[in-house]
């Protein structure tokens, strides 16, 4: 009998632990009952500090899996990201959580299987591990919008995601078979060399547009951004802080390797495709945002304008491109956790309030608060030298490199048009009258806001390793 | 003599249906599940179909962890139905509307 080596199973290290960990706890929720919630969470988020610290310190490089799954600079990158960014999503869970009294152990343990999803679709080189990679994220993010589940609005944003999701996957899948079949590969390398070797025919195309459908759903770009809106609405606000976070990076990391890595010599052909969405993401996200009155649809809105500044930077299709790209989905998530800890800060002895009116006066009643999530709508706006202008500047310059005129100035158009909104925000703070006052913020949420207010005021002086540091991560996909 | 073209004919028909079912009906949610399911094997079909014609097992591997992950979908699907009717006491497409957008 002839004996088979192992696989040598290292680059996937982070995601095992994390898998394996998630069962462990599972299991001790399972023994202990709902009275062990608080351990469970504390233990998830030292398991995803561990595993962040792993991918920091030492990060296994490598291929495994027959090639379908890598973990390269591009890939580690993307998960510190997607990792640290649970691990401050569940941490501002918890009094929230308990105050709703919807503290069940469930609900770490499925944010950390979201994050080994999220982890192996920025990882995976084939479409199989790819499909496998965006249904354990999506199953678990399906559950975690119906958290709380005595709530109408909470498990109707749950079955509005699951419809449009599966909806989604669905077209994903038909292209990935479509990509299949008329190039005879799953695995991006394959592809890649089928394509540069008989040309991108008409069946692949149809595949290609198929496949970037179901991507754009998962990253929330028109014109598949019809959940957005109500699942941020509806879901518990701790969870749309989630949602609005880790799955959007991860998700554009899948986006940036599948294009460019698989459909790497289409580049003609998936450009016209990315173009467009970038153009329809911006203009929808500056102006359906205008009429909110809600503040989660106004982020909502605010993070669909957002993935179409992102996708302005891959549409050049070049390595500065997708630096820019990555450098900026950093910095978003920064401006965009911060943000979520203020509006997590919106409760009054008698409840939650999201209304953007709710915030008059905020200047007066919390002045500390306020100058932080006015510094923070600054940096969304793109106002040097914020972090956020940086953010734009490398997609947009990218974007110009390549000669894309239309696509920069139609991108600086809508950034000015979707700066009303958050200068009426602004407004409502400093200039109307004060409504009563909340309670007091809570630690975490407090050290949230802490950290990315003072992200987005010294990336100026600090932002050169990070820049570099996505200029690597870029180049290792190219 | 059946090719490559009438599977793929088929295949891309119940997908289009499955797509129309979801867009399309306004009676009830328990029917998007089922479109959904459609969809997914529509898909199978296709990969089966393209497998058998190249000789290639990988479309047929695919295959299988299609069908593993639409029985898991179907599964969270019906469980989140369930928490929304509990809390709506209605399953049709038009009363899923508390948030508009």
């Amino acid at each position: 009998m002839t004996s088979v080596p192992l696989p040598v199973l290292m680059p996937a290290l982070p995601e095992i632990l994390l898998a394996v960990g998630a069962m462990v706890l599972l299991m001790i929720g399972a023994f202990l009952g709902e009275k062990s919630t608080s351990t469970i969470t504390g233990l998830a988020i030292a398991l995803l500090v561990f595993v962040l610290g792993l991918l920091v310190v030492a990060p296994p490089y490598g291929t495994t899996f027959g090639g379908s799954f890598v973990l390269d600079s591009f890939a580690r990158f993307i998960k510190i990201l997607s990792v640290g960014g649970s691990a401050i999503a569940i941490a501002m869970s918890i009094g929230f959580a308990r105050a709703e009294k919807f503290d069940r152990f469930e609900l770490p343990i499925l944010m950390v299987l979201a994050t080994v999803g999220m982890g192996i679709i920025v990882s995976a080189r084939d479409m199989i591990a790819l499909y496998m990679g965006v249904e354990l994220m999506s199953l678990a993010l399906y559950v975690i919008a119906a958290f709380n589940r005595d709530n109408l609005r909470s498990t109707e944003a749950g079955l509005k995601y699951f419809v449009l999701g599966a909806l989604s996957s669905g077209m994903l899948l038909y292209g990935a078979s479509l990509i299949y079949g008329f190039t005879g590969h799953v695995g991006f390398a394959g592809i890649a060399a089928s394509i540069k070797a008989n040309g991108a025919g008409v069946g692949f195309v149809f595949g290609l547009v198929f496949v970037l459908a179901g991507l754009s759903f998962k990253i929330s770009a028109v014109p598949f951004h019809m959940w957005t809106p109500d699942v941020y609405e509806g879901a518990p606000t701790p969870i749309t802080a989630f949602f609005a976070a880790a799955p959007k990076v991860a998700a554009m990391g899948m986006f940036l390797r599948i294009v460019v890595d698989g459909f790497g010599p289409a580049t003609a052909q998936w450009q016209q495709v990315v173009v467009f969405i970038a153009i329809a993401s911006m203009t929808l996200g500056a102006f359906a945002g205008i009429g909110q009155k809600n503040i989660k649809r106004l982020m909502a809105y605010s993070s669909i304008a957002n993935m179409g500044f992102a996708l302005v930077g891959l549409a050049a299709g070049t390595a500065k491109g997708v630096e820019g790209v990555i450098l900026f989905m950093t910095i978003y998530l920064a401006m965009t956790l911060g943000a979520f800890a203020v509006i997590l800060s919106l409760r009054r002895k008698e409840g939650m309030v999201e209304d953007m009116s709710e915030l008059a006066g905020l200047s007066r009643t919390h002045p500390a608060v306020a100058w932080s999530l006015a510094i923070l709508l600054f940096s969304l706006i793109g106002i040097p030298p914020l972090a956020g202008f940086y953010g734009k500047f490398a997609v947009f310059g990218a974007a110009v490199e390549q000669k894309l005129w239309t696509l920069a100035i139609l991108g600086i158009i809508t950034s000015a048009i979707g700066a009303y909104y958050y200068l009426r925000l602004i407004k409502i703070m400093f200039f109307d009258q004060p409504v009563a006052a909340f309670e007091p913020m809570p630690m975490e949420q407090k050290v949230v806001l802490t950290g990315s207010v003072a992200f987005v005021l010294l990336f100026v002086v600090f932002g050169n390793p990070l820049i570099e540091a996505s200029a690597r991560a870029a180049k290792s996909l190219f | 003599m059946v090719g490559l073209e009438h599977y793929l004919t088929v295949a891309a028909a119940l997908f289009v249906i499955g797509i129309f079912g979801i867009f399309l009906n306004r009676k009830n949610v328990i029917v998007i599940l089922m479109s959904i399911e459609l969809m997914l094997l529509a898909v199978n079909i296709n990969l089966v179909a393209f497998s058998s014609y190249a000789g290639d097992l990988v479309g047929q591997v695919f295959t299988m962890f299609v069908l593993t992950v639409a029985a898991a979908e179907a599964a969270i699907g019906l469980a989140i139905l369930v928490v929304f009717f509990r809390n709506r006491g209605t399953i049709e497409v038009e009363d899923v509307n508390v948030m508009k957008g």
